[in-house]
């Protein structure tokens, strides 16, 4: 008699949502993690004292609303702010706001305008079609089963209903840059530049990488928020973390957190359970990783329980990202040039033109920290005042694009580089450098150590097509289930990917499941 | 008078083995030129007395063999002689050599590094697997995903058949080969900057692309797909410079009884009741046909050549929207000897291959951010070679003509039109590269022939200077190209056609779009075929 059915290593979104899953299914589950708060990625931390942010992802926009009804996140506390606008500031003032279909302000022309709902059109289109393939395990195309020619099934079916135009559009652009689909369907630069940067956001692509209209789908991905665009979690993103802890709990599985998984035990051909920083070991029928491939080959398990060329994709696996988060705690709310006060908070972004993030992207190539940045602002203060000190404000933002090992090291770097971004931000909010009372970045080896993501990457691994669908996280331990016998991958480098989107966690329980290892 | 069954637009390479088929198959074509030479970008011209330059395209591989037999090019005068060798020179004064003998290149590499000498046996064998799985769809035509005709079920059915074949792995592994980038590619296999340059070059060369760009892995294949005498991969030089390869084209197509005409600049293409009704040229002429088949690349076919009147607003939507620009320049230079270059003995028959200059991946990406700044590359990377080492007829004797092949130069300079300082700019730029590994380089150089995307525009016709006429990105290739809807070489107007590099399998002197168009009108006419399909590779 094993100590569990299942193990699960990492609290994060993926791991508890699988861990919950199972539970319910009447599996008896252990969700282990090292970090004391759950949540993983979704995490709230205090910047000073009361000054509370989140630390990592700041947006939910994908998050699969099947989980959140399945689950019944909301009982278990998870309470939603309302749906956000997007503003791209621009350089003089005039700003550019998406508000669902409608375009306002920055001389947006008609033509736009018109371009724009039919663009957003489309992509919904689309992205109704990749949900039925996100929503399942990736089919094999050789090795097909019954369920996965379901999928193939469903995903032709689903290509021709779209009609032929569609289609064609689809099949043309699926793999292609984000830059030339804008440049087709757009006019306006500023426009351009905020669709783009959603496509780059957590990859180590600029807007004219080939890959990027993919990015792009899976960011467009939606769940219960789709058409209102991003939203806040109330109480920072740990509170996620913490609803999905209560849920799981709920159902039934036991969530040990502060007490971090040392190794994967191997015993003959196949794993049997963890060994735990405590110097307990436990035993499972089957171990399922939420941690990112690397880690969960290279670290936990180990090279020397991996045949040749198995070890050889764990090395090849690619996992850079050119993200950065900047914290800044503020002694009031910002004034940015053009915005007045209720607009804060909405989703701010800063990226003039698509030049201007390929230009942001280059030196990153090169392991350098280029001259300026793009941003993806929140100020989540302002419609959660929980988050600071009366009158006082917290501002966290995304920065593309640092890159993971500059020259010298980040220590030689940390501070100019602090300095350039809050000029360039003091360049939309003169006065910023004023308010601040703390600030901090997280650099993508900073992001690494804080949640165990190798590279920093926030969707375990770069999305590229090589290494997504039926390709990810490698050929050869694709649907959830890996080489080694007993060992499941449940995280975000599993199908379909990164970004608080919960469905590799549900895909995997689902499978695990079906294949009745647990029986 | 000027009555033809069929007229073909631009003799360029694909043009007139398009142009030979039809004439094969008992129809009288007439191949209109605008240059008053034939040839287009497969041109051999002597710009500097006793010099011939192959002005554009410079070296032989792509040509599908089975159009070299069909159409007995040798007979008509065609020779390819292979050549081997190559080296790049890295900026520490040492090179990588390239030798066509395995062992010599395992001890080269070796030298470099021993677990890359290993590896790259592993990565031919691998690399080689890709390049035999897209030989057969060469000489096809691809079928349309979107149609339920019998004819595309069954060839996209037999598509899916020969990628099943490699089982779950194998094809996830070609997937990933095509749309990784080389960089990502070659990461894989080597540890050597050198080595990973040297192979890298061939998934930017043309492509508006850096190496680290995803899909540039597969255009590093459009460079390894072909062959010389049987031997895939391998490239060869025409002898007598690329022109060579026209010539034996249009005397196969006249023996047929094809007629070419040259200098005729073709203003529109006559269309009455949706029917194609032939040609007039911008001096009046006019030559009537009721098949006529463009070879100028997408954007000059359908924004230059055919009324807006005539064609829907989806095909002028798609037109404009056609991806074509340019990233390529070229040097001709004719030399008062042979140059020697650091570290390389002048008698080493790498000397008679492709020479390099960027020693790794980083010197070609930022030659690619140059490009992407609306300039030409500072440091570009060049494929530079020495024809004449190989084929002694191409200079006088003891003299040699050098070809250098430049990625990246924009096609248009921080936004506006080149300008001849520019093109001074970019030479000077090329030339220095050169030289800075060669001693005596800058002293031999007699003339040199500066083309940059504004050249090769006007003197060819390739929109923007782009050599492949369309990027060779995704939304370009198979039933994409050129446009969705419009890649089986049918053009949006009955009887009007398309057969040039624009179309699939694109760009490179290979003259199977031109093949595979015959085909098509042939089976339209129905008419025997007289085009060959795909070779099988043992």
């Amino acid at each position: 008699m094993t100590d569990y059915d299942a193990i699960i290593i990492g609290a994060g979104h993926n791991g508890l949502i699988c861990g919950a899953y199972l539970a319910k299914a009447g599996k008896r589950v252990l969700v282990v993690d090292g970090r004391e708060q759950p949540g993983g990625c979704a995490s709230t931390r205090e910047l000073a004292p009361g000054f509370r942010l989140s630390d990592c992802a700041q947006w939910l926009q994908q998050f699969d609303d099947t989980i959140v009804r399945d689950l019944d996140l909301k009982s278990a506390g998870l309470k939603l702010g309302a749906g956000k606008r997007t503003i791209a500031l621009q350089a003089g003032g005039d700003h550019l706001t998406l508000d669902g279909d409608l375009l306002r302000g920055a001389g947006i022309g008609t033509k736009d305008q018109v371009n724009f709902q039919s663009f957003r059109q489309q992509i919904d289109v689309f992205s109704k079609l990749m949900l039925k393939l996100y929503r399942n395990r990736a089919p094999k195309l050789v090795d097909a089963d019954w369920s996965d020619r379901m999928t193939l099934m469903k995903l032709g079916l689903g290509l021709k209903l779209m009609g032929k135009e569609n289609m064609q559009d689809l099949m043309r652009i699926a793999l292609i840059n984000i830059y030339d689909v804008m440049n087709e369907n757009f006019d306006h630069e500023g426009l351009k530049a905020a669709l783009a940067l959603d496509a780059i956001t957590g990859t180590n692509m600029g807007p004219r990488s080939p890959n990027t209209v993919y990015t792009y789908l899976h960011r467009a991905m939606g769940g219960p928020l789709q058409a209102g665009g991003v939203a806040q979690v109330m109480g920072g993103m740990g509170a996620l973390g913490e609803a999905l802890q209560a849920a799981a709990e709920r159902c039934g599985a036991k969530v040990q957190l502060g007490c971090a998984v040392e190794k994967i035990v191997k015993e003959g051909d196949r794993v049997t359970g963890v060994s735990l920083a405590d110097g307990s070991a436990l035993t499972a029928k089957v171990v399922i990783s939420s941690a990112d491939p690397t880690t969960t080959f290279r670290d936990l398990l180990g090279y020397e329980h991996l045949e040749t060329g198995m070890a050889r994709r764990v090395a090849q696996y690619r996992t850079r990202s050119g993200t950065a988060k900047l914290h800044l705690a503020l002694s009031g709310l910002p004034a940015f040039t053009g915005l007045d006060a209720k607009a804060l908070s909405q989703r701010l972004v800063i990226a003039p033109t698509m030049d201007a993030i390929e230009s942001a992207f280059n030196p990153m190539k090169y392991a350098e920290c280029g001259p300026s940045q793009v941003f993806d602002i929140s100020i989540p203060s302002v419609e959660d005042s929980s988050l600071a000190p009366e009158g006082q404000h917290v501002l966290t933002a995304l920065v593309h694009y640092l890159p993971y090992a500059p020259d010298g090291g980040w220590e030689a770097h940390r501070q100019a580089t602090l300095d350039n971004l809050m000029r360039q931000l003091e360049a939309y909010a003169p006065g910023l450098g004023g308010q601040v009372v703390a600030s901090e970045l997280l650099v993508p080896p900073d992001l690494e150590a804080a949640y165990g993501m190798a590279g920093g990457n926030w969707h375990h691994g770069e999305l590229s097509i090589d290494q997504a669908l039926m390709m990810r996280p490698f050929p050869g331990s694709t649907q959830y289930r890996t080489a080694v016998e007993g060992l499941y991958l449940c995280g975000a480098g599993a199908h379909p990917g990164g970004s608080l989107m919960g469905l590799p966690g549900r895909n995997a329980a689902q499978e695990i499941s079906k294949q009745g290892v647990l029986a | 008078m000027n009555q033809y069954d069929a007229i073909v637009i631009g003799a360029g390479h694909n043009g007139l083995t398009n142009g030979a088929y039809l004439a094969k198959a008992g129809l009288k074509v007439a191949v209109l030129e605008r240059n008053p030479y034939i040839g287009g970008a497969t041109v051999s011209r002597e710009l500097h007395k006793g010099w011939y330059y192959s002005n554009c395209s410079y070296v032989a591989s792509l040509l599908r063999p089975e159009i070299t037999r069909d159409l007995e090019l040798p007979r008509h005068g065609l020779q390819v002689v292979p050549f081997g060798g190559g080296a790049t020179f890295m900026r520490n004064g040492d090179h990588l050599g390239a030798y066509s003998d395995h062992d010599r290149h395992y001890r080269e590499i070796a030298r470099h590094s021993k677990r890359d000498a290993n590896a790259y046996d592993r990565y031919a064998a691998d690399t080689a697997r890709q390049t035999k799985l897209i030989r057969p769809y060469l000489l096809k035509t691809a079928p349309d995903p979107t149609s339920l005709k019998p004819r595309d079920l069954r060839d996209l059915l037999e598509f899916a058949k020969s990628f099943t074949s490699m089982g779950e792995e194998g094809l996830l592994d070609t997937i990933k080969f095509w749309t990784a980038s080389v960089g990502d590619y070659l990461n894989e296999y080597f540890e050597t900057d050198v080595l990973k340059a040297h192979l890298a070059g061939s998934g930017i060369i043309g492509t508006a692309l850096g190496v680290y760009s995803p899909g540039t892995a597969y255009v590093l294949l459009h460079h390894y797909m072909g062959d010389v005498d049987g031997n895939v991969g391998a490239w060869g030089f025409a002898r007598g410079g690329m022109g060579a390869i026209a010539d034996a084209l249009s005397k196969s197509f006249q023996s047929f009884g094809g007629e070419i005409i040259c200098d005729a600049n073709v203003d529109e293409i006559i269309v009455r009741d949706g029917q194609a009704k032939g040609v007039a040229l911008k001096d009046g002429t006019e030559y009537h046909a009721d098949i006529v088949v463009s070879n100028l690349d997408p954007k000059r076919t359908f924004l230059d050549i055919t009324n807006p009147k005539d064609l829907p607003e989806d095909v002028l939507h798609k037109a404009r929207n056609f991806k074509i620009r340019g990233s390529s320049g070229k040097l001709n230079i004719a030399l008062d000897g042979l140059p020697v270059f650091d570290g390389l003995d002048p008698r080493s028959r790498l000397m008679a291959g492709d020479l390099h200059f960027s020693d790794s991946l980083e010197r070609q990406e930022r030659a690619y951010d140059d490009w992407k700044n609306g300039t030409w590359s500072k440091d570009p990377y060049l494929d530079m070679m020495i024809p004449s080492l190989t084929d002694p007829t191409m200079a006088p004797p003891g003299k040699h003509m050098m070809s250098v092949f430049v990625q990246y130069a924009p096609p248009k300079v921080e936004g506006r039109d080149w300008t001849d300082e520019d093109k001074d700019g970019f030479e000077k730029s090329v030339i220095d590269q050169i030289a800075n590994y060669s001693p005596n380089f800058k002293d031999l150089i007699l003339h040199c022939e500066t083309r940059t995307p504004r050249e090769i525009e006007a003197e060819v016709g390739l929109t923007e200077g782009n050599i492949f006429m369309g990027e060779l990105t995704f939304d370009q290739l198979l039933f994409n190209r050129p446009f969705p809807g419009y890649a089986q070489y049918r053009g949006p107007i009955k009887g009007m056609y398309m057969c040039s590099s624009g179309t699939h399998p694109g760009g490179g002197v290979m003259a199977a779009p031109g093949a595979n168009a015959a085909r098509e009108i042939l089976m339209d006419l129905k008419r025997p075929n007289t085009v060959p399909g795909g070779y099988a590779d043992d």
